[in-house]
């Protein structure tokens, strides 16, 4: 299946933002992550992780901070702030809306909504 | 891996060329990319179709270095146009744009100067529309080269016919107060109509709020170095017609008004499309003069709250401390447009919190002296303006005091002081569009 590019624009920030949420983490981990959630359905083209990054950074979501990974690299680690898990609830809220949305009006869809719901336990 | 190595640096060097990339993100990609290289090889690919596939992934460099542009406008700015095809093409026509409506400008300061008889006679029409005679060739210059469509162009031109309309018409009197006033604050309004044409009408838009910043302190610094340039010139025609008995003054009359007019659409030519050669010059400037700034204000705010002068402010001396703060304030807009926004808060950002500290006391002073000053001897035209400028400078510095401070002790965003400034600017234009238009009726055009 592949995905259509706005979604996979529009569901970035909350992913990421979420992913962040669990514990600090930097690029690549991240996509690592993006890629297990989805199963690797969403395929993300990897440099576009980066711009938005910075401007989660810029907006005040996320800190960031360089550190030397395990392999003796300098790598950089982002971590969620206050506001980043701000932005997350109002994201959430979002995506519940439109999800609760399209599940009453597509017959027999059942999947989506009980799996929002639980990520936001 | 060391059999890839040359590969990647290859690759790195290539994505270099992006402007919007800089040296971190480098870093921060060819960490990513590495990673990526070692996990498909641990996979057990070999080593080159690991780095190839690496490569793929991470996506075309040329989409890549757009969405870093997008991000990072600030980095970018040197060429507006977030680079496409079309490029090449239009800059040759923005040359020719930039030629003809710099022309315009100066034939139309040329025809009002020759009706108005100017310099024998010095009519007070002349001064009071300079503004309009050249700037809106310059909104014009950017409704082309942004292609605006008819309603927008409608929209660009709306101020300038409306300021025609209110400066020839209301009537002033002679020799007042109110006429000069317009005069001074005329230009300042229309430089902001011009931002709605420079914006592409994207005027809610905070970053290319940002960049009409930075459009205005890089012309400004074309415009010096091109006044320096031009005042070279007349200096040495001067000196080699003057023997051959050549009135030099005739010629004088003929080539300042018009170049003035001139340069200012081909300074905004150059900023347009020569960006990346004073590209450092305004970081540099700022850099420079905003920690001697800083000092300067420290001392005159000691200074002055120490002697008790405070209370007694001349009219001279509280116009120079209006141009004192705008100046101030020019500097900490332009520090911010000019600063990497990720990067936490370094010694620039506490230097820059003194200067607007020291400016807010001063501006509470002038503040004081002023409102003195009008209780004692009641409104006059040159009063209120300057109590409203003070007033519009005073909640300026004080919001920016109050979240640089918050910035420094890290409890709050770089983004947010850019967008307190950018949220700000448009109170400077109606501030500016008050003066000239609401000023004169209430004071009578005295």
């Amino acid at each position: 299946m592949r995905i259509d590019k706005d979604l996979i624009a529009a569901s970035a920030t909350p992913l990421v933002l979420a992913i962040l949420a669990e514990g600090e983490s930097y690029g690549y981990a991240i996509l690592k992550r993006v890629r297990e959630l989805s199963g690797g359905e969403l395929e993300w083209t990897d440099g576009m992780l980066y711009p938005l990054l910075h401007r989660l950074l810029r907006l005040g979501y996320v800190t960031t901070e360089w550190r030397s990974s395990p392999e003796g690299r300098r790598r950089k680690y982002y971590a969620i702030t206050d506001e980043g898990r701000a932005a997350l609830a109002e994201q959430q809220r979002q995506w519940l809306t439109v999800t609760r949305a399209l599940n009453g009006v597509w017959p027999g869809s059942v999947g989506l909504l009980p799996a929002l719901g639980d990520a936001r336990g | 891996m060391d059999s890839v190595e040359p590969q990647i640096a290859e690759w790195r060097a290539h994505v270099a060329g992006a402007p919007a990339v800089d040296g971190r993100d480098l870093d921060e990609l060819e960490d990513h990319l590495r990673d990526q290289i070692a996990e498909l090889r641990a996979a057990g690919l070999a080593a080159d179709e690991a780095f190839l596939v690496a490569v793929k992934r991470m996506g075309d460099v040329d989409a890549l270095s757009r969405e870093f542009a997008r991000e990072h406008s600030g980095r970018l700015w040197k060429q507006l146009m977030l680079g496409d095809a079309s490029e090449p093409a239009r800059r040759e026509v923005g040359w020719v744009d930039a030629v003809a409506f710099a022309l315009a400008a100066a034939v139309a300061v040329q025809v009002a100067r020759v009706a108005a008889g100017f310099p024998d006679e010095e009519p007070t029409w002349l001064f009071r529309n300079a503004g309009l005679l050249v700037l809106p060739f310059l909104a014009a210059y950017f409704a082309r080269r942004r292609q605006l469509d008819p309603r927008r162009w409608l929209l660009a031109a709306a101020p300038f016919a409306v300021a025609a309309l209110v400066v020839n018409l209301y009537p002033y009197r002679e020799g007042s107060a109110t006429e000069a006033l317009v005069a001074l604050h005329l230009p300042v309004a229309l430089w902001f109509a011009v931002a709605y044409p420079y914006m592409g009408g994207a005027l809610r838009s905070h970053e290319r709020r940002m960049d009409f910043v930075r459009f205005t302190g890089e012309w400004f610094i074309y415009y010096v170095l091109i006044a320096l340039g031009g005042g070279v010139l007349m200096a040495l025609t001067a000196l080699i017609l003057d023997p051959a008995g050549v009135d030099v003054d005739r010629v004088a009359v003929w080539v300042l008004p018009s170049g003035a007019a001139a340069a200012v659409v081909v300074a905004a030519w150059l900023v347009e499309s020569k960006q990346r050669v004073v590209e450092n010059m305004a970081p540099v400037l700022t850099m420079l003069f905003t920690p001697l700034f800083a000092v300067m204000l420290v001392c005159a705010a000691v200074v002055y709250v120490a002697t008790g002068l405070g209370g007694a402010f001349d009219r001279e001396l509280l116009g120079v401390f209006d141009a004192l703060l705008l100046v101030v304030l020019a500097l900490v807009l332009y520090g911010i447009s000019a600063r990497d926004p990720s990067t936490s808060p370094g010694w620039m950002d506490g230097i820059q919190f003194v200067a607007v500290a020291s400016a807010l006391v001063l501006d509470v002073m002038v503040l004081g002296a002023m409102v003195a000053r009008i209780g004692d001897l009641g409104f006059t035209p040159n009063r209120a303006a300057a109590l409203g400028l003070n007033l519009v400078l005073l909640v300026n510095l004080a919001g920016a005091a109050w979240l640089s401070a918050r910035f420094l002790a890290r409890r709050s965003t770089l983004h947010r002081l850019e967008r307190w400034q950018t949220t700000y600017l448009p109170v400077f234009a109606v501030w500016a569009a008050a003066v000239a238009v609401a000023l004169p009726p209430l004071f009578g055009f005295d």
